[in-house]
């Protein structure tokens, strides 16, 4: 690790100048830390940004603003969050550990690095992402973790966060500010495919932060779902993750929203299935087929080709639980 | 290993064979067991408060005036040379005290490998620690930097320049196996053995299978990482380490640094997990040598990372196990073999074979090893080395042919459990398997298993249940001292150099002591920890147990033999002899008389003295030679199978060791639950991803190198058949290592109960269920 300073930001402005300056935004540190010990970030300055807004409040829409350092775990086990979006809290209860959780922020959960082995070791030579140019060493290497939908030649990472799973299929937003002004952007844009420059993970530009994260008012009669498929019982990445929200009016699914985590570059909206299901009865069959058409383009490789029938496999029986409880 | 050593261990065994047994230990059982004293007592770790307080100190916290810290740098390539190495801006930057490199790192010899001839040697690898600029593993050490912080060393680290000029590397496994290496041996047993023609019968029998099994590197994830502070005052060395082998690294350095033996002093007395990881690596020697140039106290902790770069875990493996059998369910044909790897530099041989010769009868064997070459960081002992993963191999074999057969795979078991040792014919000192799996079957509930796979189902969890038998052979070292002290106020102190990793050595040593000595265990102390004490040796093996008891007993009737020289003509005893009275109640008592006794105080006082010490060594373990000693279990497991996603989750574990006497049920009850929570670790998650085109593991740490989280535990019974073993010291038999073995393949045999499909490929993870399955 190298020698750096660390300050600590009171306010938006102050956070937002100190990234204008090139400093680093630390969160938590559950991650950046980490990556700076292996010198895979190498950053000189730090500024802790966890002092800024870690409110949760209603907004006059009726839905949820939450701000960027406000904790995992606080997240996770705030009342109207349990209430109305308890998919986003059991998202992030099934990621990392409590005492992950408890330091992690919603804005570092955002911006986390892929878990690449070969990104989070600065010794190994190919990854784009890391040292752009240098190649993918997950491609012929170990690819179980990486993705099968959004990948480019160049760079398969795929996004760990589960929490980013559930806040696609609630339609999120997220708050940005800089020098230059405020911004919204949606969740499922924020993160970016990788194409021919994977060192760039998300739309966030140099001098820009997260500041809040906006959650739009629960559809009534929501019912949603979060399934984590893991090596592990608890405490690992998920090699699959679904999260869906559904409505059903006397047997026909009203809307539906379906996220997957673990196999692609961002969480990935499944928005043909959603298309092909939405006003129907969605039975089983139109559910494998409507998944079917998300998957068409799917590029598996020899260590993540399970993914392709796990992650619909793993769709179907959470779309088939909501809408059977719901009959 | 060699041919000379077969012949050595050969003639021994014969000639051992031979002596009438009452020359031998073991000949007669030690009288202490089947007594009720402390030994077989529930007691509690006696240093528990000074751990959870944060009182215990361990190699990393020793404060010392003057101490600077290491960092390492390790090689990211193979195989290669150091090409350009560019350290002043590493020497420039703050607090730094200096760069080793091969270039300035004082000459040494390599060291000797771990070896059962040898009990001074202790080494891991006997590759060369910085003194060339060779590069032969990926993660090898290519320079220590010492600092003023741990911060600045590591730091420094980052800065020094290194290019390397690659060579090819081997670090292909199925490359590897054309020129794959037949050793003669394997530990003390011939590597080769066959009888009759195995893969004839294997043609002819009625019901066979023939299948490889696969298991894939493991790593030690000790709680503790490796550490030591090492200290020189002049040409005498205090090394505050965690190791499993005090006495052994004393000795090793010594040599090594060509200094006196007694003017080094090895401190272990607390040690964070062992598990066969911490023994001799490249740290000790680069921490002692870096502390002698700069003479100033050095600490070199290894980061998690570098526990994994350089030191090694449990070999890779590929075995075949193919077994046949005749309707009747007798075995007509047992063949294991296999490869895994090992560098000739490397100690050892993971004798994955070895359990399988001892477990069943069979008409017709074949046994047989073959060694793979690679340029890695050499494979080490990991608890039960051999047969954790040899146990999964034979153990799904079995239980696949039982399927075939339509019998019980414990009643397939049961019928071929053999009366003597099935290869040498030597008879087991005992063995009451099939006790243990009837208390295990009644206990867990077997008979409400579904012999037909994929028929019993909760919602999308599809239910089973497995089987399998572990064993693990009894071990005492050749080696090891204790010495007693015992003062006239009826107190005694038992000391060696004992090491203890967290299993409770100190707590069951005063158990022992106490009822060995006749004193109450408030009246004993055990002190061990510390190379200045008489040696004992390793723990390995699951051997220390037996080894200091056999000592602590031989001492014990030297300090008889002593007092009674003591008592003289004035004593109620006077004129009997060491072996007619015994050590009781504080004091001699005859054995035919119990009347006649007399204190240790009177003793004492009359001969004016305050306190004796007797130090002794055990006899030599041969009762290994004269009996088959093995212990064994039955290990049961209850697991679901989602139907949907192939995740395998155990609802339950049940295990019955026929390990001897057990001399304290919750320190013992500890340890058999932790080697069962290893062996399910070693079935679902634990894999080291080792990319074989670059030599690396890629995944060195805890995040991504997966050991059992606590949600992966189950309830987890664990009990014993409780049969002493007359043969051995207290009956006991060492539980250190055999409850991992078994558990993989019984949590493999009940997947196959659960969902009909058969994995064969450690670990059993969902993309190869899914797979198998076709999905
Ligand atoms: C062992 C382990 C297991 C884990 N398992 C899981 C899991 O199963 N599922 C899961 O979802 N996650 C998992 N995680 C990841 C964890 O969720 C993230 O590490 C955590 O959410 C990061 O939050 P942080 O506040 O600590 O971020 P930090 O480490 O502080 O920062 C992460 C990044 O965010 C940037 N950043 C921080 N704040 C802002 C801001 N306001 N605006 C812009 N950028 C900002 C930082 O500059 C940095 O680049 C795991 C982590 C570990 C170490
Ligand atoms: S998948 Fe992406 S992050 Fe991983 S090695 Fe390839 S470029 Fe790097």
């Amino acid at each position: 690790m190298i020698p750096f300073s660390y300050s600590r930001a009171g306010t938006a402005e102050q956070a937002t100048a100190a990234a204008a300056s090139g400093h680093r935004l630390l969160g938590g540190g559950t991650n950046l830390v980490d990556l700076m010990r292996r010198g895979v970030e190498q950053p000189e300055r730090l500024v802790d940004v966890t002092g800024l807004s870690d409110d949760i409040r209603p907004t006059p829409q009726g839905g949820l603003m939450i701000g960027g350092a406000v904790r995992n775990a606080a997240l996770a086990g705030h009342p109207a969050v349990r209430r109305e979006y308890p998919v986003l809290s059991r998202a992030v209860l099934a990621g990392a550990s409590a005492q992950i959780r408890n330091m992690a922020t919603v804005a570092g959960n955002i911006m986390q690095r892929t878990r690449c082995a070969y990104f989070t070791d600065a010794a190994t030579r190919g990854c784009n992402k890391r040292s752009p140019g240098s190649g993918c060493d997950a491609q012929g290497g170990f690819s179980r973790y990486h993705a099968i939908l959004g990948g480019s030649s160049a760079c398969i990472a795929t996004h760990p966060s589960d929490m980013c799973v559930a806040l696609a299929a609630l339609d999120a937003q997220v708050h940005l500010a800089s020098a230059a002004g405020l911004r919204v952007v949606p969740l499922v844009e924020f993160h970016r495919l990788p194409g021919d420059a994977p060192h760039l993970d998300t739309v966030l530009q140099p001098g820009e932060i997260i500041t809040a994260l906006e959650l739009p008012p629960p559809p009534a009669a929501m019912r949603s779902a979060y399934r984590k498929v893991r090596d592990r019982a608890s405490y690992a990445f998920a090699l699959v993750s679904v999260a869906a929200c559904v409505t059903v009016d006397r047997g026909t699914l009203t809307d539906i929203r379906l996220a997957f985590g673990g196999i692609a570059p961002k969480p990935w909206r499944a928005l043909r299935a959603e298309e092909a299901l939405r006003g129907t009865p969605a039975t089983p069959q139109a559910i494998a087929a409507a998944l079917a058409l998300d998957f068409a383009e799917a590029k598996p490789l020899d260590g993540n080709a399970f993914k392709l029938p796990l992650a619909s496999r793993t769709a179907m029986a959470v779309l088939a639980d909501l809408i059977g409880d719901a009959a | 290993m060699s041919r000379v050593q077969n012949a050595v261990i050969g003639s021994v065994r014969t000639v051992v064979g031979w002596l009438p047994e009452r020359w031998l230990p073991g000949g007669s059982p030690d009288p202490l067991i089947g007594r009720h004293g402390e030994v077989g007592r529930q007691l509690g770790h006696l240093d528990g408060p000074l751990k959870v307080t944060g009182a215990a100190r361990f190699a990393a916290e020793v404060p010392l005036e003057q101490l600077c810290h290491a960092a390492l740098v390790h090689s990211p390539v193979a195989r290669g040379r150091i090409a350009t190495l560019d350290t002043r801006a590493a020497e420039a930057a703050p607090g730094v005290v200096l760069v080793l490199t091969h270039r300035t790192m004082p000459r040494l010899e390599p060291v000797p490998l771990i070896s059962i001839t040898n009990m001074t040697a202790v080494g891991n690898s006997a590759l060369p620690i910085l003194q060339d600029p060779e590069i032969r593993y990926n993660g090898q050490v290519v320079a220590l930097v010492l600092a003023e912080t741990p911060q600045q060393a590591d730091f420094a680290a980052s800065l020094i320049d290194i290019s390397y000029d690659e060579a090819p590397a081997r670090t292909r496994f199925e490359a590897a196996k054309p020129q794959a290496r037949t050793p003669a041996s394997i530990l003390v047993e011939r590597n080769e053995e066959a009888v009759g023609d195995a893969e004839a019968a294997l043609r002819q029998s009625a019901f066979q299978v023939d299948a490889i099994y696969t298991t894939p590197g493991h790593n030690h994830a000790a709680i503790e990482p490796h550490a030591v502070t090492a200290a020189w005052t002049g040409d005498r060395l205090v090394l505050h380490d965690a190791t499993q082998a005090i006495a052994p690294t004393a000795a090793a350095l010594a040599k090594l640094f060509d200094i006196r033996r007694e003017d080094v002093r090895v401190l272990s007395p607390f040690v964070g997990g062992g598990f066969g990881a911490k023994g001799f690596w490249d740290h000790h020697v680069l921490a002692v040598a870096a502390a002698r140039l700069v003479r100033r106290p050095v600490r070199l902790v290894l980061s998690r990372e570098a526990v994994f770069r350089m030191v090694g875990g449990r070999s890779p493996t590929e075995q075949r196990v193919a077994l046949a059998a005749e309707a009747g369910g007798r075995f007509t044909a047992l063949i294991h073999t296999g490869y895994s790897v090992m560098p000739p530099y490397g100690a050892c041989p993971e004798q994955y074979t070895l359990g399988s010769r001892a477990l069943y009868r069979a008409q017709n064997v074949r046994f047989g090893q073959k060694h793979l070459d690679l340029d890695v960081v050499p494979n080490t002992y990991m608890r039960a080395p051999g047969e954790a993963v040899g146990s999964f191999a034979l153990e799904s074999a079995v239980d696949e042919l039982a399927h075939q057969m339509s019998m019980d795979p414990i009643e397939l078991r049961l019928r071929n459990d053999p009366e003597v040792h099935p290869l040498s014919g030597i008879p087991f000192s005992q063995r009451a398997l099939a006790e243990a799996y009837r208390q295990g079957a009644e206990a867990f509930g077997w008979a409400a298993r579904n012999a037909t796979p994929r028929t019993r189902r909760e919602g999308e969890w599809l239910l089973g249940m497995g089987c399998a038998t572990g064993s693990f052979p009894y071990v005492r070292m050749p080696a090891g001292a204790v010495r007693i002290r015992l003062t006239r106020d009826g107190r005694a102190s038992v000391a060696c150099s004992a090491q203890d990793m967290g299993m409770g050595t100190a707590t069951v040593q005063s158990q022992h002591a106490a009822d060995r000595l006749g004193l109450p265990l408030a009246a004993v102390s055990f002190e061990m920890g510390d190379s200045d004490l008489p040696p004992a040796p390793m723990a390995g093996g699951s051997g220390q147990t037996v080894s200091i008891v056999a000592a602590v007993a031989a001492a014990a009737t030297k300090l008889t033999g002593e007092l009674l020289r003591l008592a003289g003509n004035a004593s109620p005893l006077a004129g009997l002899r060491a072996g007619e009275v015994r050590l009781q109640e504080g004091g001699l008592v005859s054995l035919a008389d119990p009347a006649r006794r007399d204190s240790f105080d009177a003793i004492l006082s009359r001969a004016g003295r305050e306190d004796i010490t007797v130090t002794e060594s055990a006899a030599a373990p041969l009762e290994m030679f004269k009996y088959a000693m093995q212990s064994q279990s039955a290990n049961f497991c209850d697991l679901r199978v989602s139907a949907v996603t192939g995740e395998i989750r155990i609802t339950r574990l049940l295990g019955v060791f026929d390990v001897g006497t057990i001399l304290n049920p919750r320190t013992a009850a500890s340890q058999l639950r932790g080697g069962m929570i290893m062996g399910l670790g070693m079935a679902l998650s634990e894999e080291v991803l080792f990319d074989e085109r670059s030599g690396r593991i890629m995944n060195a740490g805890l995040a991504d190198y997966h050991i059992p989280a606590h949600l992966d535990i189950p309830e987890i019974d664990v009990r014993w058949t409780g049969i002493p073993d007359p043969r051995s010291p207290l009956g006991a038999r060492g539980i250190g290592e055999i409850a991992i073995t078994g558990v993989a393949a019984a949590i493999a045999n009940a997947v196959f109960n659960a969902t009909g499909t058969r994995l064969r490929d450690l670990p059993l993870t969902l993309d190869k269920l899914l797979e198998e399955e076709g999905a």
